[in-house]
């Protein structure tokens, strides 16, 4: 990353920060997607596990959806002097689409009823999951004020060497994005698999029960 | 590790070095706190095991000892 790739002509050492920025931001917006395909699944099959696996994807999305939130502005105040700018559409929409999974924990926390809470959960998932791509697209089309333009619907503009480490950079983030989520899956299973066991061998007595939860029960 | 740095071109960091390192630091942080919520989670996770065993071999125990008062 920072010996591989050119400097940049215009931004100098400062474009550093496109290698973690971008692929945080892509791998998000990918995270929303596939928690709502996993949401599709629950509604289809009615088994917890879909609905699981479609809040760790939301989860983990979130996660680094900040970090592409937090990196982005450290790199706009280094390029345009400005921590933020409200009138350039890509930063808007990203923090709208961000804002919007952001009620989705609280909206799950407000539902007692497990089977309600992860019905009314995979509807907002898939829905909020479609907004993203049509929000890229709308993105795409609106008219560019500061934020340049790298990844367009016709492909990318870079050259071959700084292609080469974004691809790997992404790929990386892509990795690191399936471990986590496997790590939190493996963790949340276990949880409960302990519990049912407890259940079993113990009696729903010697159970704690569960208190309201955002989680999938 | 010492030869690496001394083989490794001069990094052009300047004004733009600071806000590099902020945003790497950001990364780092972020997955440091996230791993530090997870493995509290496992060390919960592994006292509930200890428990849920303490508890079974109790109620055997107990079982054990009814059966042998019945007999």
């Amino acid at each position: 990353m920072f010996f591989y790739a050119p400097l940049d002509v215009t931004q100098g050492f400062v474009q550093k920060i496109f290698y973690i920025h971008v692929p945080l931001a892509i791998v998000s917006l990918c995270g929303f997607m596939f928690g709502g395909a996993m949401a599709i699944g629950y509604l289809r099959t009615g088994d917890r596990k879909w609905d699981m696996r479609s809040y760790v994807a939301i989860h983990m999305a979130l996660i680094f959806g900040i970090g592409g939130l937090i990196t982005g502005s450290i790199w706009a105040k280094a390029s345009w002097g400005h921590w933020w700018v409200w009138n350039e559409p890509t930063l808007v929409s990203f923090l709208i689409v961000l804002l919007l999974f952001c009620t989705y924990q609280p909206m799950r926390f407000s539902i007692e009823d497990p089977e309600r809470q992860s019905r009314y959960a995979s509807v907002f998932a898939i829905v909020a999951g479609a907004f993203v791509p049509l929000n890229y697209v709308a993105v795409q089309m609106a008219t560019a004020y500061v934020h340049p333009r790298v990844l367009t619907l016709g492909g990318a503009n870079l050259p071959p060497s700084m292609g080469f480490v974004f691809v790997v950079s992404l790929l990386a983030f892509v990795l690191l994005y399936v471990t986590l989520w496997k790590y939190e899956m493996a963790s949340k299973n276990a949880r409960s698999q302990v519990r049912r066991l407890r259940r079993t061998l113990l009696g729903d007595d010697l159970v704690r029960p569960v208190g309201r939860s955002a989680a999938p029960r | 590790m010492s030869l690496l740095f001394a083989v490794a071109p001069e990094l052009p960091l300047g004004k733009a070095g600071k806000y590099v390192a902020a945003a790497y630091i950001v990364l780092v942080a972020l997955i440091l706190v996230y791993v530090t919520i997870m493995a509290t989670r496992a060390q919960r996770l592994e006292r509930e095991l200890a428990e849920l065993r303490r508890d079974v071999e109790a109620a055997r125990a107990a079982a054990a000892e009814e059966t042998e008062h019945v007999a």
